[in-house]
């Protein structure tokens, strides 16, 4: 398991039924490319997160392939239209099988 | 006909001219739709006969450089935030003491980076926040002191000048200050190097123009540490000293040589009044 790996979103509080809200996601994560090698010439190993999940209320709104270009602490950032009260469910998938998970309600008023 | 070849000459020379010139933008810097900075303020007393007002480094990046700053969640510096944080109240060295032990939340340290460097009363030295960093580890918490330009010292100065954000700019210049502002003044002006720069020659006389790519500003240090793009990391304001120093091809003095203090005494005081900014994001 990689080291101090730690997922934060951000969600309004609120919004009105329909309307599009700016998500903005990072997990803290090391993103080793599988590229790089160490000072002695041996390959690092490849771990990167892979898939990036949110859904609402068991939907699902995003559903991403990471690749290994993408860099260190990885920040996705995307609307999604809320129809009613509830929780988004973001789950960041690693190489490991280490699977991160954080909830985050939203009211509809 | 040579008459008119100068004069396309002289056309050619005033566009480029023109194209090299750009102005900082006019923009209001708000961090997390709460704290108001100041990005310019009137220049200091001793400062008047060079420019009007002074300018964050903010106003001289691009859009998407100065909207990064706007939110913390953006702030990729944050995240070096967060982890001196926990460093902050977690003991270490022989007296099993955090930061958190003396100093309660990071919050305590508020007004502390707009004073710095500043006279230490019990020696008379000059001190930079690291300094003051590792008196503590080394005094109170017996712990080993941290290298200046460590990973963990960037992120604690990034962590006490986080919390003073807002606050404008306000170092000590004289009483016993005084002969260290005068000799980081003389540092300022002297011209380093094969190219025999001075710090004045490119962030006075040029700020506003392109030196290459880059868009020059009047190198002040209220955002310091800054994260920048070139290193993906916090870069401490000695390591920004270095830099320039190196790119005149002149051997830069040491980090945390009493020089480089002295300096940094002198460029804080050339942007009184400017908001901490700490930490920073810059290209």
């Amino acid at each position: 398991m990689a080291e101090n790996v730690k997922p934060r979103v951000r969600v309004p509080k609120t919004a009105k039924a329909g309307e599009a809200v700016v998500i903005k996601t990072l997990i803290s994560h090391p993103m080793e490319s599988g590229q790089r090698k160490d000072k002695d010439g041996n390959l690092i190993p490849r771990q990167i997160i892979n898939r990036f999940t949110c859904e609402f209320e068991g939907e699902m709104v995003l559903d991403a392939t990471l690749e290994p270009a993408i860099s260190t602490n990885p920040y996705v950032e995307f609307e999604a239209k809320v129809p009613a009260s509830g929780s988004f469910k973001f789950t960041w998938y690693d190489d490991d099988g280490s699977v991160y998970e954080t909830t985050e309600a939203i009211t509809v008023s | 006909m040579s008459q008119k070849y100068a004069l396309i000459g002289l056309v050619a020379l005033a566009a480029v001219a023109g194209a090299a010139k750009a102005d900082p933008v006019d923009d209001t810097l708000v961090i997390n739709d709460e704290i108001e900075m100041i990005t310019v303020a009137p220049a200091p007393d001793h400062l008047k006969d060079v420019f009007d007002v002074v300018r964050s480094g903010w106003l001289y990046r691009e859009t998407e450089t100065r909207d990064m700053q706007r939110d913390d969640f953006e702030n990729p510096a944050m995240l070096h935030v967060e982890a001196a944080a926990a460093v902050w109240s977690t003991p270490e060295g022989t007296e099993g003491k955090s930061c958190a032990s003396c100093h309660n939340d990071p919050e305590s340290m508020a007004g502390v980076r707009p004073t710095m460097p500043k006279v230490n009363p019990n020696n008379g030295e000059l001190w930079a926040l690291e300094q003051y960093v590792n008196a503590c580890r080394t005094e109170r918490m017996g712990a080993e002191a941290w290298k200046w330009d460590s990973q963990d010292m960037r992120d604690m100065t990034a962590l006490i000048s986080s919390v003073s954000r807002g606050l404008p700019m306000n170092v000590a210049i004289d009483g016993p200050a005084a002969p260290f502002w005068e000799k980081g003044k003389e540092i300022y002006y002297t011209r380093y190097g094969q190219l025999e720069l001075s710090c004045a020659n490119c962030h006075e006389d040029n700020n506003g123009r392109y030196i290459r790519a880059d868009h020059l500003s009047q190198g002040q240090t209220n955002g310091f540490p800054v994260y920048r793009f070139r290193t993906t990391n916090l870069v401490s304001m000695h390591n920004r000293f270095k830099g320039c120093i190196r790119d005149t091809r002149g051997e830069p003095f040491e980090i945390g040589s009493p020089e480089f203090v002295a300096l940094e005494l002198y460029v804080a005081s050339r942007g009184q009044g400017l908001s901490v900014e700490g930490p920073a994001v810059r290209q």
